[in-house]
């Protein structure tokens, strides 16, 4: 029987915003060489966005499983989809000004960060452990690429060189992991392997798939910047582009959680038992690395690298809690989180000026005097990872501990609360430096913020306010849109 | 029988030449070791009944890409690897022990733990391993990852084009 190799049109639109940000993104390429101005692609990229964003809206209503179960589309896969999609957003509002200021303004930035794009989406509704190492990699390799973008920067160079060889040895352990689950349940499909690993003709002991399991989440730990496997984030992140560091605290991360959930969720659901203790010590070593190592830090782009290493591990906290409640936390988190952290990094980015001068502390100070809307902005991004009430970050973390709560995670909430606590000191810090120290050489001069960066900064601070003012907003579409745990 | 000699002198021969590629610190003779690698596995892969892959792994892996690695490292002209001194003082005493470690931990779990319906490995027990039945599976189930991929070979390409191209304006 000749088989139908054309798929159908279903399959087409549920796997829809990959195809049209990888056309688009090659049309980039070709366009690239052809056209004088290069401004024209960040309206492009922003519209591709969009579109890709409507089509993910779209496929949503035609939810189920794709490509031989490759691919599966329910609430979850759209809640990520649309999540990374708007950091790259974002993102895209961000670099076009930063990029001319540095000269290097091209159509191969805008492509790169549309197919990362593509491998993120691919990571949010990828059923398969191949789909899913395909995903993983196409999102890193932009990554890779994106960190080292200004070729001529030292700092770039050591930073893409360095998270290259890092991250291509943990994508070689989540592939061991691949291997292994294979040749113990022979499929590579979430669904299938659950099915062998809580059927009772599955003989092999735990151990056996714990390794697996362990294996992969190391791969998935380095992804996320997890302990103990964080120690690329803050040279990276230091190193970085500003616009590429906001994007890749927030994008990647938050799919490679999506699909380290859906992983452990899915394919390991039946043995539960086994990995939650594991992900619960990886979660408290990641809060109190990244907390305690935070406050040394002088710049200010390495201290929102090991705020971030912190903060994933506060979304570890609710994976631990293995319920409903916690995932449902987790996409709250991961959606607020990302406004307050890109808008952090833009406010960076702004402040750094060409060629990354000031990337201090201290050369924050007097903020506030000279730039009084971008010091109140950052004011507000810094309360919200604090956790303050009113912003979405105290909600974030209420939902997140409340969710360990119910699941008897008593020690890793307590200890989790002691680091929230910690981690105030050096958001602090930098408010004390912005509102209460004299301007210095780099606050006097300062031009003003160019239009996309206040939009970008405008628009999270308004996120992060109204998701902290109406939690419910988002909180019910996570409610909805949740990969429920199948018992 | 003759299946299991050929696999325990071509394993041999793979984890030998593994530890080579580390070991040796002139890129020439370690790219040489990966062709040994590669080769090996490509026989283990016949063992198992993987017809098209072994030819592929030959073709592709060990032939086309390895030249092309060799091409590379004579263009840079590499010289022999420098050592590097600073190395601290925990992955010197840690590292090695660390790693016998956990293959102990593995070849033990595997030992002691695994259990399948019948003997484990039976060599040429497997024989949908030809181009016909890989192509087959690629073309229908595994269409997805299969296109897929060309997207990630294409940001490769492209991360090469924005990394070493002459100028960028």
């Amino acid at each position: 029987m000749p088989a139908n190799l054309w798929p159908s049109s279903t399959d087409l639109l549920r796997f829809g915003p990959e195809i049209l940000l990888t056309l688009i993104g090659t049309l980039f390429m070709v366009l690239e060489p052809l056209l004088d101005g290069k401004r024209i692609f960040r309206t492009l990229s922003i519209l591709t966005l969009l579109g890709a964003a409507g089509v993910t809206l779209a496929a949503h209503d035609a939810p189920g499983l794709s490509f031989s179960n490759m691919v599966i589309v329910d609430g979850f896969a759209t809640f990520f989809r649309l999540l990374v999609l708007g950091v790259a957003i974002l993102t895209v509002f961000l670099s076009g000004d930063y990029l001319e200021k540095e000269g290097h303004e091209t159509g191969e930035f805008y492509a790169l960060v549309l197919f990362s794009v593509v491998g993120q989406c691919i990571m949010a509704c990828a059923n398969e452990l191949i789909m899913v190492f395909v995903g993983i990699e196409i999102s890193s390799i932009a990554s890779y690429i994106l960190t080292g973008y200004l070729r001529d920067d030292k700092r770039n160079n050591e930073a893409a060189i360095k998270y290259f060889l890092l991250g291509s040895f943990a994508t070689a352990f989540l592939l061991y992991g691949v291997a292994w689950i294979y040749g113990l349940t022979g499929s590579t499909n979430l669904t299938d392997i659950r099915t062998v690993l809580s059927s009772p003709n599955f003989t092999n002991s735990a151990s056996l798939v714990g390794m697996s399991a362990a294996l992969m989440f190391v791969g998935f730990a380095f992804k996320v910047s997890a302990a103990p496997f964080q120690s690329w984030a803050p040279d990276v992140y230091q190193g970085a582009p500003s616009p590429v560091s906001a994007f890749m605290s927030a994008g990647p991360k938050a799919a490679a959680f999506a699909v380290f959930i859906r992983v452990f969720l899915t394919a390991y659901g039946p043995i539960s038992d086994t990995w939650t203790p594991l992900v619960a010590m990886a979660a408290l070593a990641t809060m109190t690395i990244g907390n305690f190592a935070a406050l040394r830090q002088t710049n200010i782009k390495r201290l929102l690298a090991y705020s971030s290493i912190a903060h994933a591990g506060y979304v570890l906290v609710a994976i631990a809690a293995h319920s409903t409640v916690g995932t449902q936390a987790v996409m709250f988190y991961l959606a607020s989180y990302v406004f307050m952290n890109v808008g952090a990094f833009a406010v960076v980015t702004y402040f750094a000026r060409k060629g990354e001068q000031y990337v201090s502390i201290d050369d924050l100070s007097g903020l506030a005097v000279r730039q009084p809307a971008m010091a109140a902005m950052l004011t507000i991004f810094m309360l919200s990872l604090i956790g303050v009430p009113l912003t979405a970050g105290f909600f974030g973390k209420f939902y997140i501990f409340k969710a360990a709560l119910d699941a008897n995670l008593v020690w890793l909430t307590i200890l989790g609360l002691l680091n929230s606590a910690v981690a105030a000191y050096y958001y602090l810090r930098i408010l004390v430096v912005m509102y209460m120290r004299e301007p210095g050489e780099a606050t006097n001069n300062m031009d003003e913020a160019p239009f996309a960066l206040r939009v970008t900064v405008w628009a999270s601070a308004l996120a992060t306010l109204v998701l902290g003012v109406m939690p419910g907003l988002l909180l019910d579409v996570a409610g909805r849109w949740v990969l429920a745990i199948a018992r | 029988m003759m299946g299991v000699i050929l696999f325990a002198i071509f394993a041999t021969a793979a984890v030998a030449c593994g530890i080579n590629l580390v070991l040796q610190r002139h890129p020439v003779t370690s790219a040489l070791s990966l062709i040994g690698v590669m080769g090996s596995l490509a026989v283990l892969y016949l063992l198992l009944g993987a017809e098209f892959i072994a030819a592929v792994q030959l073709i592709v892996y060990a032939g086309a890409i390895m030249v092309l690695f060799l091409f590379v490292i004579m263009l840079l002209n590499a010289g022999e690897e420098r050592k590097i001194p600073g190395k601290s003082l925990v992955s010197k005493l840690i590292g090695l022990p660390v790693f016998v470690l956990f293959l102990g931990l593995v070849a033990y779990l595997i030992q002691t733990q695994y259990t399948h319906a019948g003997s484990p490995v039976e060599f040429d027990a497997f024989t949908g391993g030809g181009p016909r039945e890989v192509g087959k599976a690629l073309f229908t189930t595994y269409l997805l990852p299969f296109e897929v991929t060309s997207v990630l070979i294409l940001i490769a390409i492209l991360g090469a084009i924005v990394l070493a191209r002459k100028e960028i304006d």
